[in-house]
């Protein structure tokens, strides 16, 4: 008798719903395993995770702060999931999309013209999207591996940020801190009802809710579900596939872009060093949770949030905040490896 | 029963949804060359991996050199003296020749004696004229070159059973002249050799006998002097009985696909279409007779403008669509029954709506600038799935769910619905059953009444004598003849499969 796997003709919705879920509860298992190594109690340590992130107003509040960037970071790889485009650089894209908004704060320090924000979005998401740009040109016309040329451009990004907050735009009156002047007022997102919340969450939303008509009711999401499934058939039905991939890869850049300038113009008011801590990683885990469903994502989004916030509040118990970020990579690494049952099934073999 | 290198008894290899050998019987001598000759998923390539412990049979029993024995993996085959030349190699491109024959083989176990071994490899490459500088990295080889390497891995390991899969598909001429050399050599020198193939000419010019395969199971094995390239087509081909077909009188009307002097490449590269030229007529079904893979695919995928065309002219009722994008030609009204039905002709993940769609999304009244209309899309879908019998739960299942018969209708229902004014049909029937089959040739003829002029691809001799008005048969990229059916045998049609030209046959008697 060997245990063997066996390819499933058919993929089974109640396996699909299971394994990330699962995912999730085995990483807090093995997350519970690790807090009791360090010599804490688990049990105290996830309730003080809870309490911090969904626990009071404040925490709820403070959790969905952290939910913006890491929904508009995930509706862009999601969209590129899709594709099967693995656009690994939504972080980088985020740098480049709060540099860009940070430009344009920083150029017009009065400015408290209605038309600021405005054009800082647009340009923080046209600078998220030319860096999606440069992997997707190269992956379309040369077909140069995305994965590789979008992840390394990450380390562009944030050094490009840091090349300016350490030199040219650094706030005279920093100290020397690697950050920039405050933008002026009129270049700050409004908040809602005295919390950090701020206007990004609609961005958020409504970039949800766009996804989902796109995939579910245009032409270009008709084109992007079959190039992803099945590009030969896409070829076939006479898809342009090099313009589907620009195009994906300029939305999925672009949102990126989008939640880099909410978070500097929303939350931060200005360039510094280190604006996010792995968003645009976070989102590659949560796009592949919500098994790449914008409305899922949201929900997801909110949960990482939470994990964010949580992973503060245990550094009062002593506990080191990395350990949500043990907790995350271990819920991915399930994630992946439980994909296998959605497509095969393990069975018993006996001998022929 | 004496020199049985190999005995295969009863071999039965189940895939989920095919039968891949059903009770297959095989036998190969020492010191014979034996060819394995089917059409494209006859089921040589798995018979021949369960031989060499790729594959485990689900029944049945194997027995080399009159010993019963059981392989499990490739280790135990080497073990046994079987050895499998694939027909993608598996080499190490930044590995030298040396490197590349002893990895993986636990001889020298520890220390790499590269000299001796290097002298090994030159020892039996000069025995069987395998000569190939073992201290040459991998890249630096040509194809030809490459494949010498695989067969002296196997022989290094001491392979006295080779079995070569396809081996002459990536040669040029001369190459596999000189790879004829060498088989015949290690038949000499006591090998059994089998040789895996579905080109007739190479098979009697290398066999000594060959055993035909057809949907999974053994038709015959025949000495090779005993037969002829004609017989072995038929054989390969098969005979069905197909019910009578009721068919009007031909009335052609005017040119709608004129082919002239094409030219294309296949995958590898190699000349695949070499000067092809045809007409099809509005009202009329031009078949296309032939052995699977002499250049059937390609004309189809050149003209639907999936492959760019190297030479000639492909004109569609007049205009000329040589080269242009699939998209061109799908607005020309040109529908495209592809011959692999899952992996090109619709998209498994998707839903039966989506994919009746395929290739209607991007026009009105479906969509409208940016929007796909919803509501319409759903009508046209109900409508085409009541039309067309096409057995589904629900128009949002999975077209992955649907049977092979149910797919093709699906796909038909896409093509035909855009009213064709020509319609390249590729293997339609393959894997069908009976019924499903005649409602695929019933759907065809429907066309050509309504004035469709119609390509239609297959190695199915009997299908296509039943439903064509015309008949071209194509062999090696180039057309030996086009013929009425009711006008030549099918001996005829065999001889030109196998590569004689009509006005050869008309001229003199030949046989081979």
């Amino acid at each position: 008798m060997s245990l063997v796997l066996e390819k499933r003709e058919s993929s089974s919705p109640l396996v699909n719903f299971l394994v990330p879920v699962l995912s999730v509860l085995f990483a807090l298992l093995l997350g519970a395993l690790i807090i009791y190594l360090s010599g804490f109690d688990p049990g105290v340590a996830y309730m003080e995770m809870l309490s911090g992130a969904f626990g009071s107003g404040y925490a709820i509040s403070e959790t969905i702060v952290k939910a913006i960037p890491l929904m508009l970071c995930a509706l862009g790889v999601g969209l590129a999931f899709k594709t099967v485009l693995w656009n690994i650089g939504a972080e980088g894209q985020l740098y480049m999309g709060a540099w860009a908004a940070g430009w344009v704060a920083l150029s017009f320090p009065q400015g408290q013209s209605w038309w600021l924000i405005p054009l800082m979005m647009i340009a923080g998401f046209l600078a998220g999207a030319l860096w999606g740009l440069v992997p997707g040109i190269l992956k379309a016309s040369l077909n140069v591996n995305e994965i590789i040329t979008s992840l390394l451009l990450n380390y562009v990004a944030i050094l490009w940020v840091d090349y300016f907050v350490y030199g040219p735009w650094k706030d005279p009156k920093g100290y020397g801190f690697p950050f920039t002047p405050f933008f002026g007022e009129g270049a700050w997102l409004p908040t809602f009802f005295g919390t950090r919340v701020h206007l990004g969450i609609v961005f958020a939303l409504f970039a949800a809710i766009i996804i989902y008509f796109l995939l579910k009711s245009t032409r270009l999401g008709y084109e992007i579900r079959v190039i992803g499934e099945n590009p030969r058939a896409a070829k076939y039905a006479g898809m342009n596939i090099f313009r589907n991939i620009i195009i994906v890869f300029i939305i999925s850049g672009g949102l990126a872009g989008l939640a880099g300038m909410a978070e500097v113009s929303g939350v931060i008011h200005r360039l510094q060093h280190a604006i996010s801590p792995g968003y645009g990683y976070t989102a590659i885990i949560i796009a592949w949770l919500s098994r790449l469903n914008p409305i899922t994502t949201v929900l997801v989004a909110i949960l990482f949030g939470g994990l964010l916030v949580g992973g503060f509040s245990v550094r009062s118990i002593g506990l080191s905040e990395s350990l949500v970020y043990v907790i995350q990579g271990i819920i991915l690494f399930l994630l992946l490896a439980g994909d296998i049952l959605t497509r095969y099934r393990l069975s018993w073999r006996g001998r022929s | 029963m004496e020199n049985n290198a190999v005995k295969m008894e009863g071999i039965v290899k189940r895939f989920p949804g095919v039968l891949a050998n059903d009770h297959v019987d095989f036998e190969v001598r020492t010191g014979e060359v034996h060819a394995l000759l089917g059409e494209n998923g006859a089921g040589k390539t798995t018979l021949m991996s369960i031989l060499a412990g790729i594959y485990r049979a689900d029944a049945g029993n194997i027995y080399i050199n009159n010993r019963r024995v059981h392989i499990k993996s490739p280790r135990d085959a080497i073990k046994e003296g079987v050895g499998m030349i694939h027909q993608n190699f598996l080499l190490i491109n930044s590995h030298s020749v040396a490197e590349n024959i002893t990895l993986g083989y636990d001889r020298p176990r520890f220390l790499l004696k590269r000299k001796k071994l290097e002298q090994e490899i030159q020892e039996i490459g000069q025995k069987f004229g395998l000569e190939v500088d073992p201290q040459a990295k991998i890249w630096q080889l040509s194809v030809g070159e490459q494949q010498r390497v695989e067969i002296l891995k196997m022989l290094y390991r001491g392979a006295k059973i080779l079995i070569l899969d396809e081996p002459t598909a990536v040669l040029t001429p001369q190459e596999v002249q000189e790879l004829f050399s060498t088989l015949r050599r290690m038949a000499q020198a006591g090998h059994a050799v089998v040789f895996i193939s579905h080109k007739l000419e190479e098979v009697m010019r290398i066999s000594d006998r060959i055993t035909v395969l057809r949907k999974g199971r053994k038709v015959a094995t025949l000495a090779t002097r005993d037969t002829n390239p004609g017989e072995l087509a038929r054989l390969m081909v098969g005979r069905e009985v197909f019910f009578d077909i009721k068919k009007s009188p031909p009335k052609p009307g005017e040119e709608v696909l004129a082919i002239r002097d094409l030219h294309a490449l296949s995958d590898k590269g190699l000349p695949a279409l070499k000067g092809v030229s045809l007409s099809v007529y509005s009202g009329e079904i031009l078949g296309i007779a032939g052995v699977a893979g002499n250049g059937q695919k390609e004309l189809a995928e050149v003209i639907s403008g999936l492959r760019p065309a190297k030479g000639g002219k492909v004109l569609i009722c007049g205009k000329d669509l040589t080269s242009v994008s699939p998209r061109r030609v799908i607005e020309e009204k040109v529908a495209y029954i592809p011959e692999d039905r899952k992996g090109v002709g619709t998209v498994g993940n998707l839903s039966v709506l989506d994919n009746l769609i395929l290739k209607d999304y991007r026009r009105a009244p479906f969509s409208s600038g940016t929007f796909l209309n919803l509501r319409y899309i759903r009508d046209h879908a109900s409508s085409l799935v009541e039309k067309f019998q096409i057995i589904t739960p629900t128009l949002e299942t999975s077209a992955k769910l649907l049977s092979g018969g149910n797919l093709q209708r699906l796909i038909l229902a896409r093509e035909i619905s855009c009213s064709p004014k020509l319609m390249i049909a590729v293997h339609p029937t393959r894997g069908l059953d009976v019924s499903a089959t005649e409602s695929v040739h019933r759907m065809l003829l429907e066309q050509r009444e309504n004035g469709a002029a119609i390509l239609l691809i297959s190695e199915d001799l009997d299908e296509l004598t039943a439903i064509s008005d015309r008949l071209a048969v194509i062999y090696e990229g180039e057309i030996m003849g086009i013929v009425e059916p009711k006008e030549v045998t099918l001996e005829e049609i065999g001889l030109m499969m196998a590569g004689k030209k009509r006005k050869m046959l008309e001229s003199s008697e030949v046989t081979s």
